[in-house]
């Protein structure tokens, strides 16, 4: 599996940091991990740079994480990068319209390293 | 929902779902920060300079709120980092509003059918204990006193219908 960039988007930056050990602790090699405090901030830093994988809550401030992954279908340069939700919200309707609008994984808050693992390494070795 | 039951317990309290936000509690402690969460009887002499509170908009409607002391957020941050308490510092705020975010998420996903119809604010973090909250509850509070690692904390869930 080649070198991972990892965008991680949460408006807590504990978290951030929890996500981040979760994919070390998955035994991905990391490459870079840029950090967004919203989706305004993550679709900013994509434009500027893409990554390979995109790790978002869906409760935040500014733009929540279901807005944040309708902006990105208009975003060439990110076109097959997986995202995937990292959230507290895991009602139903959430779930479906996560999934019906790009996201390729969901991961209910609290979470284990091993349930990152399970979701984000297929992924990966999808894009390989 | 009716008048006499508007949050929709056997009782009309919220006791019934106590349980539960134990349960839920117990979750995030272990799962999040590698911390048992005890249930405690006496809540006395808690100290509670840190409040972090999470709205709750819908079918519930309400608030939940994690209390505590600054060591016990101290050592919630230093947990959930994998860092010295000491460098944890800074992120206490933070650690204490993610917390309670988790809990009330876990909680309502517990309630059958609540998912849907209840939203969560993100959380806001107060400091001080020097200060009084007025609640639009219309039933009493539910309140667990916990403690991990030797360190008070209380969780509580004011509903309004």
């Amino acid at each position: 599996m080649k070198k991972v960039r990892a965008l991680i988007v949460d408006d807590s930056s504990v978290m951030r940091k929890i996500v981040e050990r979760s994919l070390r602790q998955a035994g991905i090699d990391i490459a870079e991990v840029r950090e967004a405090g919203n989706g305004a901030e993550a679709l900013v830093a994509l434009k500027a740079s893409s990554a390979d994988l995109v790790l978002c809550d869906i409760n935040m401030p500014v733009m929540d994480g279901i807005e944040f992954l309708k902006q990105l279908q208009g975003l060439a340069n990110v076109k097959g990068v997986p995202v995937v939700m990292i959230t507290t919200e895991c009602s139903e309707s959430h779930v479906v319209q996560a999934l019906s609008i790009g996201a390729r994984g969901y991961i209910r808050k609290p979470f284990t390293p091993e349930q990152v693992k399970e979701h984000v390494i297929p992924l990966l070795e999808d894009k390989k | 929902m009716n008048s006499a039951n508007p949050i929709g317990t056997n009782d009309g309290t919220l006791e019934a779902w106590r349980p539960m936000l134990e349960l839920a509690s117990r979750e995030v402690f272990e799962i999040m920060l590698g911390c048992k969460l005890e249930v405690q009887t006496d809540q006395a002499s808690l100290p509670c300079e840190f409040t972090a509170m999470v709205g709750l908009a819908g079918q519930l409607c309400g608030l939940l709120t994690l209390r505590c002391g600054s060591q016990s957020a101290a050592l919630m941050a230093s947990k959930m980092l994998g860092v010295e308490i000491k460098q944890a510092d800074e992120q206490m705020w933070d650690a204490i509003g993610e917390v309670a975010n988790m809990i009330a998420g876990n909680f309502k996903n517990k309630l059958a059918g609540m998912g849907d119809s209840c939203m969560l604010s993100v959380p806001t973090v107060i400091t001080g204990s020097d200060y009084s909250c007025r609640s639009m509850a219309d039933t009493a509070p539910l309140e667990v006193a916990f403690q991990f690692e030797g360190a008070p904390v209380i969780v509580a869930l004011e509903l309004h219908s």
